[in-house]
């Protein structure tokens, strides 16, 4: 974890200190290493044959665990999004 | 929807590569992808540092209203937790670190396999990949039933760039910052809520 949070910290750091420069490349350098990252997961996938018997149940459990986090952040905006409303209501601005 | 198309396309090829063994054995595959992970937390974090607008913008939001990426998190955390129940071979930590990825599903993907291994690493791939689809096309019917922050907070961090346009016409251009506020931090919080629940 501690490499991670250090790695982003260090592009931030170096990203503001170009701020008064423009990086067009940027997006596409990170959609490229997306790709590359992808590309590299699903090699590991191919490789493991337990992985890839197993593509079925997998899939199940994450429909269930998307299914499960979808409706606790909707939940809570649409509380949220009642209590926006009837502040209106209250007559604040 | 087509940028995630691709991507699934390139998982896809990487799958049949490995079936194939197409892959030299003296090459460690894992080890390629930590420093393109490290290459592409870098760049993300540059792209942040180097986008001076973007603060200045979100000055101007409804203070309630900024509450709304914490609702996300917190909501998201609860919902996968209560899942975590149902799925006994699963530990409670390894189900918040899918439901961290927060439809961002190319980094959390990766941070996990690095952890855990390729098999949790498809489990958070297919359901981030399933929370930015459902998005995209159920928003109309969230905005309907739970209200314009709905498809925002389900849209996780993807608020800033994929699922930006079909927010703009769902809730509103009045919603746009709010949205591109909320992607921002969720977006954000990605690498290191995920490797935190990884490392627990």
């Amino acid at each position: 974890m501690f490499t991670i949070v250090a790695i982003m910290f260090s592009g931030i750091g170096v990203g503001w200190l170009f701020r008064r420069r423009q990086f067009p490349m940027l997006s596409q350098v990170i959609t490229v290493l997306i790709w590359a990252l992808l590309f590299c997961l699903g090699v590991e996938v191919g490789m493991n044959p337990q992985v890839i018997g197993r593509l079925g149940d997998l899939g199940i459990e994450a429909v269930v665990l998307c299914v499960g986090g979808l409706a606790g952040s909707i939940a809570l905006a649409w509380a949220l999004w009642l209590v926006v409303q009837h502040k209106k209501k209250g007559g604040q601005p | 929807m087509k940028g995630s198309l691709i991507i699934v396309g390139f998982f896809a090829l990487g799958i049949a590569v490995g079936l194939l063994h197409w892959i030299p054995a003296d090459i460690d595959i894992n080890q390629w992808s930590f420093i393109a992970l490290c290459a592409l937390i870098f760049a993300v974090g540059f792209s942040v540092g180097n986008d001076t607008q973007m603060l200045r913008r979100f000055k101007q939001l409804n203070p309630l209203l900024l509450l709304l990426p914490l609702m996300t998190i917190i909501g998201t955390l609860a919902g996968t937790a209560v899942i975590a129940f149902a799925l006994p071979h699963r530990s409670l930590t390894e189900c918040l670190a899918v439901g961290s990825g927060f439809a961002y599903y190319s980094l959390s993907s990766v941070i996990i396999t690095q952890y855990h291994g390729p098999e949790l690493g498809t489990v958070a791939l297919l359901a981030n990949i399933l929370r930015e689809v459902i998005t995209l096309l159920g928003a109309p019917l969230m905005v309907r039933w739970f209200g314009r922050l709905a498809p925002i907070s389900a849209g996780g961090a993807t608020t800033m760039d994929t699922t930006l346009p079909i927010i703009t016409r769902c809730c509103g251009q009045e919603y746009v910052i709010l949205s591109m506020f909320h992607g921002f931090l969720v977006d954000f919080s990605v690498p290191f809520l995920v490797s935190l629940f990884c490392s627990l």
